[in-house]
C-alpha cells in the first residue's frame, strides 16, 4: 500500500509539474541556474583547503595535504591576533552602536511637529548614501595631520597610523554613517504603537519616562530582541570593505581582520590554498554562531526559528 | 492621523516640570547628534572652494571674496571621474534590473502554497545565505569563466538575492487572492497574471528593492576592485579610492604644477570637490525616494 500512495504522488507531482512547466523553467530557472554555478561550485571549490593547489594542474590534480593548511595558520600568532581583531572590532561595534539607534527612535517619537520630524529625518538618513570610499575619505581629511580635528585639538597627530586609534575611528564613523539609517524600522514600529494607550497613560498622569516603559518600550522590544540576535550572529562577517580603507601599514596591529587577511593572502601573494583554509574555518565559526542564535530565537520565540 | 497631531502638539505645554526637563535633555542630544552628521559634511563643502594654503594654515575662513571653484572645475574636466561615474551608472542600472527582476519572478512560485519541490528548493537557497565557497574559489570560478576583466563578474554572481526574495515572497501572500482567482477564471497562464496582473500591484516592493540593489552596487568597490582591472571599466569608487584612499590621483589632474609641494596641496584640495561631486546624485535623489522607505522598512521587517 506504501508503495503504491508513493507511486501516486509521483505520478501526482509529475503531472503538476508538466501542467506548471512554466513556474520551473521562467520564475525558478534564472535564479537557480545562477545560485549552482556562483554559489554551489565554489563550495566545491573549498577542497583546494586541503591540497597543495596548483593553477595549472587543477582540483583534480593537485597534491592532498590533508589538515596542514589549518594546522598552520591556527599556530601562527599572527592569525590569532587577526582573529582577536575581528571579534574585537565587531562586538564593540556592536555594544556601542546597537542602543543608538533605539535611542534615536524614541527621541523622534518625542518630537510633535511632524514637519519637523521629517527634516530631522532627513539628514539622519543621509550618510546611509555615502559610500564606504567617500566615508573612509571624509575620516581621512577630518583626522590628517593639519585637519580640522588636530587644528582644535593643536596636536600633529596622525590618527590613522595608530593601531589604538583605529577601532574607535571605524565604530565612531560607522554609528555616524549607519545609526539614523537603523532607527529608521524602530520608528515604523513606534507609529504603529497605539496612540490611545499613550493618551491613556498620560490621563493617568504617567510622566514620560513611565509612558516609555509602558508603551514604547513594549512595542519595539521584540525587534530590539530580535535585532541583537541577528547582529550578534553576524560577527564574523564583519566587512571587508571599510576595514580596507582605513588602513594603513602603521596601523595593521588593529585593523588587519580575517577577511583582509584572506584577501591579501590569497589574491595578492597567490597562496591560494592557505587562504581558502583560513576563509573556510572563518565561515565555519559564522554558521555556528548562526545555528547558536537560531536556537535562542526558537526559544524566546516560541519554538518558531528565523 | 491629523488629530492625533493635534493632541502630540501640546505635549511639551502640559508636560510636568520634570517631563520638560527630560524632553530637554532628549531634544539637545539629537540635536546633537544632527549637528555631528551635518558639520563634516558642511566643512567638506566649505573646504572644496578655499585656497588649499589658507586652508592647510588658517583653517576655513568664511571671506567668500577668496573662495575659488579651480578644484571643482579640474574634478569636472577630468576623464576618468566621467568615465567611473558612466561605468558606476551602467553596472548599477544593470545590476539592479536583472537582480530584481531575477528576484521577483523566483519568489513567485516560492510564494504559491500548491508549489511542489518548494521546500527543496528553500533548502538549497537558504544555505547560500550561511554557507559558501569563499573568495579565492569563487574567484577562481571566475576567472575560469573567462570572466576577469568582464562587468558580468561584478553582476552576475551576486544577482540573485535570496533575502530579497524571501521579502517579495512574503510581499506576494499579501495580495489579495480574488485577484489571483479572477485570472484564473480568465484562463489567464502564469506569465500573463505575473506581469499584467500581480507586479502592477507590487510597485512598493519594486522600488524598494530596485533602491536597495541600486545603491549597494553604486557604492561597492570590493568586487570591481579584484575583477575589473582595465582602467576604462573602473567604477567611480575604484577612482575615488585612487583620489581619496591612496593618495593618487589621476596625474593629468594636477600635472600643471611646478612644484612637488604644490601637487600635494592641490591634491589636497580635489579631495573635497571629488567628495561633493561623487555624493551628490544619490544625495540629491535620495529624498524622493524617501516616501517608500517607511513601507519598505516594514516589507524588509516582516520575517518570510
Amino acid at each position: 500500500m506504501n508503495a503504491k500512495t508513493k507511486d501516486n504522488t509521483l505520478h501526482n507531482t509529475l503531472v503538476y509539474i508538466r501542467q506548471h512547466w512554466q513556474l520551473y523553467v521562467f520564475f525558478l530557472g534564472p535564479a537557480l541556474i545562477l545560485t549552482i554555478i556562483f554559489k554551489y561550485i565554489p563550495m566545491g571549490g573549498i577542497l583546494i583547503a586541503f591540497q597543495k593547489y596548483n593553477p595549472f594542474r587543477g582540483i583534480l590534480g593537485s597534491e592532498w595535504v590533508g589538515l596542514k593548511y589549518f594546522e598552520q595558520f591556527l599556530s601562527s600568532p599572527d592569525f590569532m591576533q587577526y582573529l582577536l581583531n575581528t571579534l574585537k572590532l565587531s562586538v564593540y561595534g556592536l555594544l556601542w552602536g546597537f542602543p543608538i539607534p533605539i535611542i534615536l527612535a524614541l527621541l523622534l517619537n518625542r518630537i510633535t511637529s511632524s514637519k519637523i520630524k521629517q527634516k530631522i529625518q532627513l539628514v539622519l538618513y543621509m550618510p546611509n548614501f555615502i559610500s564606504v570610499i567617500v566615508l573612509c575619505g571624509m575620516v581621512r581629511i577630518l583626522l590628517s595631520v593639519t585637519g580640522p580635528f588636530n587644528m582644535f585639538l593643536g596636536t600633529n597627530i596622525n590618527f590613522l597610523t595608530i593601531p589604538a586609534a583605529f577601532r574607535p575611528i571605524y565604530i565612531i564613523s560607522g554609528i555616524w554613517q549607519g545609526a539614523g539609517w537603523a532607527s529608521i524600522m524602530y520608528t515604523a514600529a513606534l507609529s504603529n504603537a497605539s496612540n490611545e494607550l499613550k493618551e491613556a497613560a498620560q490621563i493617568d498622569g504617567a510622566n514620560i519616562w513611565q509612558q516609555i516603559k509602558a508603551v514604547e518600550w513594549p512595542a519595539i522590544k521584540d525587534m530590539v530582541v530580535i535585532q541583537f540576535i541577528l547582529q550578534a550572529g553576524n560577527i564574523m562577517s564583519i566587512g571587508f570593505e571599510k576595514a580596507y580603507a582605513l588602513q594603513s601599514d602603521m596601523n595593521l596591529a588593529s585593523s588587519e581582520i580575517i577577511a583582509t587577511y584572506v584577501y591579501k593572502k590569497g589574491l595578492l601573494n597567490g597562496d591560494y590554498s592557505y587562504s581558502t583554509a583560513v576563509g573556510l574555518f572563518n565561515t565555519i565559526i559564522n554558521v555556528i554562531l548562526l545555528i547558536a542564535v537560531n536556537k535562542v530565537v526558537e526559544k524566546l520565540n516560541d519554538g518558531q526559528g528565523l | 492621523m491629523e488629530k492625533t497631531l493635534t493632541v502630540k502638539k501640546s505635549e511639551f505645554a502640559r508636560a510636568s516640570m520634570g517631563d520638560k526637563i527630560f524632553l530637554l535633555i532628549g531634544y539637545i542630544l539629537l540635536g546633537l547628534f544632527v549637528v555631528a552628521i551635518i558639520g563634516p559634511v558642511v566643512y567638506i563643502v566649505i573646504a572644496s572652494f578655499m585656497d588649499p594654503i589658507t586652508l592647510q594654515n588658517k583653517g576655513i575662513v568664511f571671506d567668500i571674496s577668496k573662495w575659488t571653484t579651480t578644484a571643482y572645475e579640474r574634478v569636472m574636466s577630468n576623464s576618468q571621474i566621467w568615465i567611473g561615474f558612466g561605468n558606476a551608472v551602467l553596472y548599477s542600472v544593470l545590476f539592479s534590473v536583472i537582480s530584481v527582476f531575477i528576484t521577483l519572478l523566483c519568489a513567485y512560485p516560492m510564494s504559491r502554497d500548491d508549489f511542489k519541490g518548494k521546500k527543496i528548493f528553500n533548502t538549497i537557497f537558504i544555505i547560500t545565505m550561511f554557507f559558501g565557497g569563499g573568495l579565492i574559489p569563487t574567484y577562481l570560478l571566475i576567472s575560469n569563466m573567462g570572466l576577469l576583466d568582464s562587468m558580468w563578474a561584478i553582476i552576475l554572481p551576486n544577482a540573485f538575492s535570496v533575502w530579497n526574495m524571501i521579502i517579495a515572497r512574503t510581499y506576494y501572500k499579501g495580495v489579495p487572492n480574488e485577484l489571483r482567482e479572477a485570472a484564473d477564471v480568465d484562463g489567464a497562464n502564469e506569465l500573463v497574471f505575473f506581469f499584467k496582473i500581480l507586479l502592477p500591484v507590487c510597485t512598493p516592493l519594486i522600488a524598494v528593492l530596485v533602491l536597495w540593489q541600486f545603491v549597494g552596487m553604486w557604492n561597492s568597490y570590493f568586487d570591481a576592485m579584484i575583477y575589473l582591472n582595465s582602467a576604462e571599466k573602473q567604477p567611480l569608487q575604484l577612482v575615488l579610492r585612487a583620489i581619496l584612499i591612496q593618495n593618487e590621483p589621476d596625474p593629468g589632474m594636477i600635472a600643471d604644477m611646478q612644484s612637488t609641494a604644490q601637487r600635494a596641496q592641490l591634491a589636497e584640495l580635489l579631495k573635497y570637490a571629488t567628495i561633493i561631486v561623487s555624493s551628490l546624485p544619490l544625495i540629491v535623489m535620495y529624498p524622493f525616494f524617501q516616501k517608500y522607505f517607511d513601507s519598505g522598512i516594514m516589507i524588509g521587517s516582516v520575517k518570510g
